[in-house]
């Protein structure tokens, strides 16, 4: 009795957090966004974001930008990964490490390198500003794709690869038909954390001198212009967007799953 | 002329990281149709010899000839066999019918034709109607039923088992054991089963393979397998055994564990020899009625018979009885003819070349031994540490080696690495009796054989130290 007593209120600490910090801000986030400056309850937040040109423009240039760096991400992530999870390689965790390091070096330092490089390259920023964005969030967030794709490629059970050698499968057939649909939950993980970010940092954008507006710009501007009503039904509204995307590959990741191999 | 489906020819196979040879030297001929069975211990490379069928894993040299033709680096998706993994290895994003349809749906069967298969297939391992279950659902003896079904249906010509039923419950595997052997009979394609069960592969197998560090150790029938081990190690392997030993010392009379016996082979006069008793063929007696006897050290309850050892002088027997006996009861025993069984004691002289450096020292990987060499080499005496020839000249002595050569048990082992010649760990122990034999292999992969008879772990890491009286020196040029 005494020892549940104890483990349960293990949990007290990270409940106190999570209603300040999760459930409190989620019900203000709501009260806003269905509320106008009078505080009476109103839908015209939700249809203003629809009407409106600007906003659905800059969804859908983020969706855009999102979708085109995921795709990038993706096909340059598989590969890597596969080589490096299949590959008989004596240097693989030096190799991992070379992708993974990047993350330990300070955000604000890589860009900055980056937009040197650029310029470098290019001379003026300001002609290519949706191709900076991609590259830079591509170099980003490439090991976040990285990672989740090796890992499931490097836990896949090698019997599974020959026996459907030994049925007859050639390599490609055998890619096609097991390695790839098995680690379809790596790839979807990998998505979901280069999509959504790609989504809403701007501060890539920002740094990389495109103007653009894309999902975290626009409520950083409605907020800055004491605009919380608005801010805040978008912010809902990408929240709606990622919990039926997480939904929707969840559902997939139930069908891919590994079964009861022992 | 025998029909062989499989020839094996002189196939090697050595893991380049780090120079472990798996298959040795390899020579192996199935027949069609047969149910074969590699049989050994792991680490004996029986798993590696069926990968190698299956193209998994290629000879480092060697050739795999099926039906005569030559497969050894044919894909393992082109060779007409099929494999039953260890861990079923079924598709976990595939249904029931999908596995089984796998390969089918490669060839491109016609839809009506490939639901004909499955279906027949799935009731061959009496899961019908299982074709919409999701692999996660099945418990781990139908698991292994689907993965037989999966390989089945593909009509191979040759089926590979690697340990298939080494996951499942004592009674199950019974069951697939009587399952797998009515399938063989009803398919009449060849079986290679690979099992380090003993009683699994004598159960179900027409020819069972024993295999031990690499090599054959002896092919042959389930019941000479048993009754007539070629060697010490397959006696051991196989079932229990007590292992003595002897020496042949008429026609027909062999001398062990203190006593003369008559025996059923027959083998020269004189041989060393050694002796396999299984312990259900001793017979007790009263103590003066035996040829040996000795005293009950411990009895055990084994529900159909009782485990008894009985030590008598330097050796000690096991025996199965239905007859309990108490410790400390002196027993006699008694041995039929044919419950004596005879194999030629194997050489296991240790040899190996030392570097002259003079007179009288040689070195052996940078260790000293003391050797008179005017001993060894016909002719020279030794003057000052140099070797010289009848006539006063040096001999020179660059290209000449000597070769060393030591008994088993003139061998010691210490737990001091340091403290012989050379150390290795113990890879294999076999008791003999009234001693074990240990297989040690050293650091340069060259295994020696070393008597000793006190019990050591496996794995030990030991110094071997040899005596140098006991050494034997000869010339090699």
């Amino acid at each position: 009795m005494k020892m549940t007593f104890s483990r349960k209120s293990l949990g007290i600490p990270y409940g106190i957090f999570l209603f300040l910090f999760v459930v409190a801000p989620l019900v203000v986030i709501v009260y806003y966004a269905f509320t106008n400056g009078s505080g009476q309850f109103t839908f015209e937040n939700l249809t203003g974001f629809f009407k409106d040109p600007n906003t659905m423009g800059t969804l859908v240039y983020s969706l855009f930008l999102a979708f085109v760096t995921t795709c990038i991400c993706l096909l340059l992530a598989y590969p890597v990964a596969y080589v490096l999870a299949m590959g008989k390689l004596k240097l693989r965790s030096v190799l991992m490490m070379l992708f993974i390091m990047p993350m330990w070096i300070n955000f604000t330092l890589r860009i900055t390198a980056l937009k040197e490089i650029l310029t470098l390259l290019e001379g003026n920023l300001a002609f290519y500003p949706f191709l900076n964005s991609v590259i830079g969030m591509t170099y980003d967030f490439l090991p976040f794709m990285i990672l989740p794709i090796y890992t499931t490629l490097s836990k896949m059970d090698l019997s599974l690869i020959e026996a459907a050698q030994d049925l007859g499968a050639d390599r490609k057939q055998t890619f096609t038909r097991v390695i790839l649909p098995l680690s379809m939950p790596g790839v979807i993980s990998g998505i979901s954390m280069v999509f959504l970010p790609a989504m809403t940092n701007y501060v890539v954008l920002d740094m990389l001198y495109n103007s653009t507006y894309i999902m975290g710009s626009l409520i950083g501007s409605y907020f800055s212009a004491y605009n919380w009503h608005g801010g805040s039904m978008i912010s809902l509204i990408l929240l709606a967007l990622i919990c039926i995307f997480t939904l929707l590959s969840s559902d997939r990741q139930e069908e891919t799953r590994g079964g009861n191999n022992l | 002329m025998k029909d062989n489906i499989i020839e094996l020819i002189n196939v090697t196979r050595r893991f380049d990281d780090n120079g472990f040879i798996a298959v040795n030297d390899l020579n192996l001929d199935i027949a069609r149709g047969e149910f074969v069975t590699l049989l050994g211990p792991s680490g004996c490379g029986k798993t590696t010899t069926l990968r190698m069928i299956a193209g998994f894993d290629l000879p480092t040299s060697g050739q795999i000839l099926l039906d005569g033709k030559d497969i050894t680096d044919i894909p393992p998706n082109l060779r007409p066999i099929n494999t039953v993994f260890q861990r079923y290895a079924l598709f976990p994003h595939m249904n029931i019918y999908d596995n089984i349809a796998f390969g089918l749906k490669l060839k491109k069967l016609p839809e009506e034709e490939m639901r004909r298969k499955v279906s027949h297939v799935l009731e061959m391992v009496d899961l019908e109607g299982f074709e919409k279950r999701r692999v996660s659902t099945l418990s781990g003896g139908q698991q292994q039923r689907i993965a037989i079904a999966r390989a089945l249906v593909n009509e191979p010509e040759i089926l590979l088992l690697d340990e298939p039923l080494g996951a499942l419950d004592l009674k199950m595997r019974k069951e697939m054991q009587i399952e797998l052997k009515a399938m063989h009979d009803q398919l009449g394609i060849t079986f290679i089963y690979v099992t380090h069960d003993q009683e699994e592969a004598l159960t179900m197998s027409d020819k069972i393979v024993v295999m031990s560090e690499g090599k054959i150790q002896q092919t042959g029938v389930p019941e000479d397998i048993y009754n007539e081990p070629a060697n010490a190690f397959v006696a051991d392997f196989i079932g229990e055994s007590n292992i003595f030993k002897g020496i042949m010392t008429g026609k027909l009379k062999v001398r062990f564990c203190g006593g003369e016996f008559e025996c059923v082979d027959d083998v020269d006069e004189g041989t060393l020899v050694d002796v396999v008793v299984r312990p259900e063929d001793v017979i007790l007696t009263a103590p003066e009625e035996g040829t040996v006897s000795g005293t009950v050290t411990s009895v055990i309850f084994k529900g159909i018979h009782y485990e008894i050892t009985v030590e008598s002088g330097k050796n000690e027997m096991v025996i199965q009885s239905t007859k309990a006996s108490k410790v400390g009861d002196e027993v006699g025993m008694k041995l039929d003819p044919d419950g004596i069984h005879i194999i030629i004691a194997e050489d296991n002289t240790t040899r190996f070349e030392a570097e002259i450096v003079d007179g009288h020292t040689l070195d052996y990987n940078g260790k000293t031994i003391n050797c008179d060499l005017s001993k060894v080499i016909p002719g020279c005496s030794v003057r000052d540490g140099e070797l010289t020839d009848q006539s006063g000249n040096k001999v020179d002595t660059s290209a000449m080696k000597i070769l060393i050569s030591i008994e088993p048990g003139d061998i010691e082992m210490s737990d001091d690495v340091e403290a012989g010649i050379t150390s290795g760990r113990i890879i294999n122990l076999i008791y003999k009796g009234d001693h074990y034999s240990y297989v040690v292999r050293t650091g340069h992969g060259h295994d020696l054989v070393v008597d000793d008879e006190y019990l050591w772990n496996m794995d030990d890491q030991v110094g071997l130290i040899m005596p140098e009286d006991k050494m034997r020196f000869a010339v090699k040029k």
